[in-house]
């Protein structure tokens, strides 16, 4: 027999094997001493012969002295009967009692063979009698293998009976799985689990349809499919596999993993990856038309690209959004910006928010602090202008200016703004009430209430013009005092200007008085002698005209209201020696001035400021070009 | 209608398992019902007249839970075999993604496999599909009788299969083939499913 093909390391143990096994080996490594008779039963097939043979085989290995004989109970009984017949009896007997390990396999056939079951129990007790061991395989336990003589039933059952059962599912994956490594043939993992879950309880018929797969494979040249296994071996009549809860669970199981991978298959990687970009945007609350319609694509596209191109898409729109919704809070949040394919419409949107949002009006740049001629009259309120330019916001905030029209307000205001702007500051509005009031109604109108405020509230100084304009319009007063809190508490500058003291202000809230109070109030006073001087030279070197000091000395000395009407006056004398050609000159100015002053239709030169302020064409508004506008201020 | 959804993550198929009467249609579904862990069973929902034979269709939805990221969802039906529920067999084959047809192996039911098949046809052509190309496997059921009872597998095919498409021996009673079958159809619509979805 190949012994080298049985051993114990080419026996799968299970747990309906354990036990026989442990024995088995207890046996080879101590021949005689442990278990004897050492009797091991089970059906056919289940590897009784290969763990008998394999104590044979390694009891010889350790200890290659001993004599092992394996026999079958058949070879037997042919020995015995040559002996027999031979009249070599005595011979047999001195064979068979010389051994050290006798293996006899199959004895179940003892059966009716009383001659034969004598001479067995003869030749055991020898042995056993002499420590030498007995090893003995059945299909079934002594007691039930009919028709032996008592005392060699007693004499088989006197050692240790082990049975061996049938292998469960792993003992026979692992059985057929060390086949194939026997034989070196390759069989698909699912394929030995279909055959393991065949209810092949024999092992030899396990490796038989093993072996009708392999020769399908091998020699047919087919490849066995799982589902044809059950044809192979089915055809040769074996049972189904019964639904033991085992095999239940395995089969479903088997088939999920299939279908796990049929389905990892089908579903394409890249789509699942646009479909979790799909998911994050949304949640993102952005739209994902682009990367929805890019799934439905019969082929891969360029889903890196695409990612990235959809991410940096809503990049932009947030910081479209950040732009627009700065120039106006009301745009934040707006849909077009949570629409990667409307990024031309987010863009329109913010070049229409920022259109809006054209920057307040801005101190006029001709009006700058070096063009203002500075005396006694206005001095005071140079040196504030110039502290609030050097600490915006820090010292005097609010600024009031106030003083009879024309006296420079105007222009200290501009002056300052420019001044700011100059030195850093991002944003200046410099305003006229006036103006402030009709855009405010504007916003009304047209509902844009909150770009206007925003308009206001992102500028760094708010220079307002006329501030006595804002009297008797509450709306106006109201959104200019939540606007002045708002930069006051900023930190921002506020300069103010006013034909009157705040405290002298009629029609304002008395919340707003008192806080124009709390700044610093300045006034300017109308030119005097020295500063009427000044503003005539700096008007004729403006002019490019001769300033003769005589000629400016007499001007100096006329009055003047303000340095509009200098202006004026210089003008009209600048006029009239270009048209009579005349060289400008005391005694031109004096024929200009004295006679027009005697014969002029005008009302004589009034020295009180209302009057003045009658007769300025600039400051006295005859025509109300958006009296409607101001109506509905007014009823707000 | 079935669909790989991206969006929700989810595949849904729907089986159809075709056949003459008494071809084990319902046997079929109901070992595959048994062979689901209890943890994932659903209701099987089979309308059957008194006499037990199938009256509307057996609906058996099979969850089978999260596979690649999708809750993936068979959803196996089967049609009343006899030959006067054409109305209810022609409904629920409507938006069918794959047919399982199960032939009798019996000898004795040769014609009515042919029958049934032919019925399947007309029925698919009436839903506007193409025969051709939906999914379909065959299944010939009930090996496990007696083979003088049988007929050979090599005429069921040359009978029934002139599509070549793949089929199964089966004994639906006892399990063997069932999965392999249901495993079949699966396999061949999602194939479909990957390569279609995008077209519908």
């Amino acid at each position: 027999m190949g012994a080298s093909r049985f051993r114990f390391d080419t026996y799968i143990v299970g747990a309906a094997n354990r036990l026989a096994v442990a024995a088995a080996r207890a046996v080879a490594e101590g021949p005689g001493t442990v278990y004897n008779p050492l009797f091991i039963y089970g059906a056919s097939g289940l590897g009784k012969t290969h763990l008998v043979a394999a104590v044979g085989t390694h009891a010889r290995q350790l200890n290659p002295e001993l004599t092992v004989e394996y026999v079958s109970f058949d070879d037997f009984v042919e020995q015995f009967h040559a002996a027999v017949s031979a009249g070599e009896m005595e011979a047999f007997r001195r064979r068979w009692t010389a051994i050290d390990v006798l293996i006899l396999d199959d004895v179940q056939f003892l059966t009716g063979r009383r001659e034969l079951q004598s001479e067995l129990l003869r030749l055991f007790n020898t042995l056993q009698g002499t420590g030498k061991q007995v090893v003995l395989t059945s299909d079934r336990p002594p007691q039930e293998i009919a028709d032996v003589d008592e005392r060699l039933v007693s004499r088989l059952a006197g050692g240790l009976i082990v049975d061996i059962g049938a292998p469960d599912y792993e003992t026979r994956l692992a059985i057929l799985r060390a086949a194939c490594a026997e034989r070196n043939v390759q069989v698909p993992g699912d394929l030995m689990e279909t055959l393991a879950r065949l209810d092949l309880s024999n092992v030899r018929e396990l490796q038989g349809a093993l072996n009708r797969v392999v020769a399908e494979q091998q020699l047919a040249g087919r490849n066995v499919a799982p589902q044809d296994v059950w044809e192979l071996v089915g055809s040769k009549g074996e049972k189904p596999v019964t639904r033991d809860s085992g095999a239940e669970s395995s089969e479903y199981a088997s088939f999920l993993s299939d279908i796990a991978s049929a389905v990892a298959a089908s579903v394409d990687p890249w789509k699942s990856r646009v479909a979790e970009a799909i998911a994050y945007w949304r949640g993102e609350g952005f739209r994902s038309g682009v990367l929805e319609r890019a799934m439905q694509l019969p082929t891969q596209p360029d889903v890196q690209g695409l990612l990235d191109t959809f991410a940096s898409a809503v990049d932009h729109l947030r910081q479209l959004e950040r732009q627009a919704s700065a120039a106006d809070p009301l745009l934040a949040g707006h849909e077009v910006f949570r629409d990667p394919e409307r990024v031309a419409d987010a863009e329109a949107l913010l070049d229409r928010a920022l259109d809006g949002d054209t920057p307040p009006p801005a101190p006029d740049p001709a009006l700058v602090r070096a063009n203002f001629e500075v005396a006694g009259s206005n001095q005071l309120a140079v040196r504030a202008a110039d502290a609030v330019v050097a600490e915006p916001g820090a010292r005097y905030s609010p600024l009031v200016v106030h003083g009879p029209t024309g006296t420079g307000k105007t222009h200290l205001l501009h002056a300052i703004g420019n001044a700011l702007l100059a030195s850093g500051a991002r944003r200046v509005a410099c305003v006229n009430a006036v103006t402030f009031a009709e855009e405010l109604v504007a916003a009304v109108q047209d509902g844009t209430m909150a770009r206007w405020r925003a308009r206001y509230r992102a500028v760094d100084a708010l220079l307002l013009d006329d501030v006595h304009a804002l009297a008797g319009k509450e709306r106006t007063q109201e959104e200019f005092f939540n606007l002045f809190n708002e930069l006051h508490g900023q930190g921002r500058q506020i300069v103010l200007a006013s034909s009157v003291a705040p405290k002298d202000l009629g029609g304002l809230e008395e919340r707003l008085r008192s806080r124009f109070e709390g700044g610093l109030v300045v006034s300017v006073q109308p030119p005097e002698r020295v500063l009427r001087e000044a503003l005539y030279v700096r008007w004729f070197a403006q002019h490019d005209a001769p300033a003769d000091p005589e000629l400016v000395r007499y001007l100096g000395e006329r009055p003047a209201d303000s340095a509009r009407e200098v202006a004026s006056t210089a003008r009209r004398l600048h006029d009239a020696a270009e048209q009579t050609g005349v060289a400008l000159s005391v005694g031109f100015a004096m024929e200009t001035l004295e006679p027009q002053r005697r014969t002029s239709l005008a009302p004589p030169r009034p020295s009180g400021g209302v009057d003045a302020f009658l007769f300025n064409g600039e400051k006295v508004v005859w025509d109300w070009p958006d009296v409607a506008g101001r109506l509905i201020e007014e009823l707000r | 209608m079935s669909i790989v959804n991206y969006a929700t993550r989810e595949i849904t198929c729907k089986i159809v398992y075709y056949g003459a009467g008494r071809s084990g249609k319902t046997t079929n579904l109901q070992y595959i019902y048994a062979q689901v862990p209890t943890e994932r069973k659903g209701n099987m929902v089979s309308l059957a007249t008194q006499t037990d034979r199938t009256l509307f269709f057996d609906f058996l939805p099979l969850d089978l839970g999260n596979i690649s990221g999708f809750t993936t969802r068979l959803q196996l039906y089967t049609v009343p075999g006899q030959v006067y529920y054409h109305a209810t067999r022609k409904l629920v084959l409507q938006g069918a993604d794959g047919v399982v047809f199960v032939a009798d192996s019996q000898a004795r039911q040769f014609d009515e496999n042919i029958e049934s098949l032919q019925d399947l046809h007309v029925n698919l052509a009436e839903h506007g599909m193409d025969a051709r190309t939906v999914p379909l496997v065959l299944q010939y059921n009930k090996r496990d009788l007696p083979a003088e009872m049988l007929a050979e597998v090599a005429e069921l095919q040359d009978a029934l299969n002139f599509r070549g498409v793949p089929d199964f021996q089966a004994d639906a009673l006892h399990g063997p083939g069932v999965f392999e079958t249901l495993r079949g159809i699966s396999e061949i619509v999602l194939k479909r499913l990957s390569a279609t979805q995008d077209k519908s």
